[in-house]
């Protein structure tokens, strides 16, 4: 494999007494897009959400092992916890644009990172709401509110609002899960336009999605990674029995 | 018709009854404000009422009824607890859902809505021994019975209706919005300023019209700790007596059916008019803030 961005190794997580990830071994590859699959409750959403620290806000949680960002292990005691959510950005299962407008949402994170000079956000919104495939739609509508927007689109917005602060690594929730097949597809289509420019990670209840998008995919069962590897070989040969009954649908 | 069935329909009308009996109540009350404020008006033109002139109801040669003083003194106090309850309520109660341990958390409710159980003549008799002085030391006052103490303590009594309905509100902000903010980078100041607040501006209009309410009508603690002046104040260090206070000073002594009785019920609609106006705001405020929180 090319340049490693992520680097997972050994990670235990607890929620209380309950372990949650057991032994976690992963390498998130540069500029490509990793898929998460499994049965619902094999921890890939927590898995994912350990990537930019979200379970901070959970008291409970309690991670051992390494994270390496680059050469730094995110789960030091003394990561700056904000700074490392601006380098790695997430999108969320269901789509959750602020109550604001439009162009209020993407301009959020540029705000909060003190860029202040209109014509630059200006730009910069506008920049954003392209890469996103969203600026067509809403170039007319830049002051609606961002509610008002379909669920697709809210979605895409989303991504527009995660890519402005300009994120090295993108982690992606069930992100198509609440949406319908047009916008799904869409979305696809946004994250494979964004490859080699962000790190992706994807988590995926849907075996097809992880075909159409990821580079390589994970295959986790009861908090463990059971497979990994090329997404092609996952799916057409994979090496270990459980995954082979997965992807044929045997079970989920 | 069994028995059962007589006393379905008996509770039936009875708790129908019972229903109607505060909404009966509340027109009552304005009529009877109403019917006798009304009369105020065939002994004294609504222009001298309505103006800044002086409120000697009981002067012996030339009585005069100018509510403006007393309206002014009621709105300057209730704006200084305003300006108290507003920041300390939504500073209150921001700590309380956003930062503070469920430990503490527990401790600090119930003690900020216990504030609600003080009676207001204890509170008035605070702002006479100790917040007074405090005043008239700190700005150089002959005595420190004035608006600022009265706003002081009404701010202080307001505290736990803004810190509740304030709390009730930022909880129910969806809890997606705050990671959606937090994953972008912001920490949680940016995040409580630019996000879970301005999520449920309606939920804290509405906190703020409730407080706006309990301070405009409140009577003991006005009467006893602001110095009732019945001239116009000035600023915010003259003393001054409410419209509240002023109804309960004299309604007690006035003789019945005289132009002083009906000018008293006049000044009590003029409160009522305006404290039934701002519940009618909040409880519109409260109800789209209920609709969004879902």
């Amino acid at each position: 494999m090319e340049k490693i961005k992520m680097d997972i190794q050994a990670l235990d997580l607890f929620f209380g007494k309950k372990q949650v990830l057991k032994n976690i071994h992963l390498g998130i590859g540069a500029g490509k897009i990793t898929a998460l699959i499994g049965p619902s409750g094999c921890g890939k959403s927590t898995l994912l959400r350990s990537l930019n620290r979200m379970h901070d806000l959970h008291p409970d949680a309690r991670l051992t092992g390494k994270i390496m960002l680059d050469d730094h292990n995110i789960l030091h005691g003394n990561t700056n916890v904000v700074h490392l959510r601006r380098r790695v950005g997430m999108v969320f299962q269901k789509p959750n644009p602020f109550p604001m407008t439009v162009a209020d949402n993407v301009a959020y994170g540029m705000k909060i990172n003190g860029l202040h000079d209109k014509p630059e956000v200006r730009r910069r919104i506008e920049q954003c709401l392209r890469s996103s495939f969203l600026w067509e739609e809403v170039s007319g509508e830049l002051d609606k509110s961002a509610l008002d927007l379909s669920g697709g689109q809210q979605q895409r917005l989303c991504i527009a609002r995660a890519i402005a602060v300009e994120p090295e690594i993108i982690l992606y929730d069930e992100p198509c899960s609440a949406l319908d097949p047009i916008s799904t597809s869409k979305i696809e289509e946004l994250i494979l336009s964004l490859r080699e420019k962000f790190t992706q990670v994807i988590v995926t209840h849907n075996m097809q999605q992880a075909q159409r998008v990821a580079d390589y995919t994970a295959f986790m069962y009861l908090g463990e990674v059971i497979e990994f590897g090329e997404t092609q070989q996952i799916f057409q040969s994979p090496r270990h029995e459980l995954t082979k009954n997965y992807v044929a649908g045997h079970f989920g | 018709m069994n028995r059962r069935f007589f006393w379905d329909r008996f509770f039936e009308k009875a708790l129908y009854g019972a229903a109607w009996v505060s909404v009966m109540t509340l027109a009552g009350i304005f009529l009877l404000l109403l019917y006798n404020g009304a009369q105020t008006f065939i002994s004294i033109a609504p222009g001298d009422f309505f103006s800044f002139s002086r409120w000697n109801p009981a002067a012996y040669d030339q009585p005069t009824f100018g509510i403006g003083a007393m309206l002014v003194s009621t709105l300057l106090v209730t704006a200084g607890a305003m300006c108290i309850t507003i920041p300390l309520g939504i500073g209150t109660a921001a700590f309380l859902s956003e930062m503070a341990s469920p430990r503490l958390r527990n401790v600090l409710k119930p003690a900020v809505e216990m504030l609600a159980a003080v009676p207001s003549v204890v509170i008035g008799f605070l702002g006479i021994v100790l917040v007074a002085p405090a005043l008239a030391a700190a700005f150089d006052l002959p005595n420190g019975l004035n608006a600022l103490n009265g706003a002081i303590l009404l701010g202080i009594m307001a505290l736990p209706t803004m810190v509740s309905v304030t709390e009730d509100a930022i909880h129910a902000v969806p809890g997606h919005y705050k990671e959606a903010s937090y994953a972008l980078g912001a920490n949680r100041w940016e995040t409580l300023v630019h996000v879970t607040l301005p999520a449920c501006k309606s939920g804290i209009l509405a906190a703020t019209m409730l407080a706006l309410g309990r301070a405009l009508g409140e009577t003991m603690t006005v009467l006893m700790a602001t110095g009732n002046a019945t001239s116009l104040p000035h600023g915010i260090f003259d003393p001054v007596r409410t419209i509240t206070a002023t109804v309960a000073i004299e309604m007690g002594e006035v003789p019945f059916d005289t132009p002083h009785f009906f000018s008293l019920f006049a000044c009590a609609l003029v409160l009522f008019l305006i404290t039934l106006a701002v519940n009618i705001l909040a409880e519109r405020m409260a109800a789209r803030f209920r609709k969004k929180g879902q």
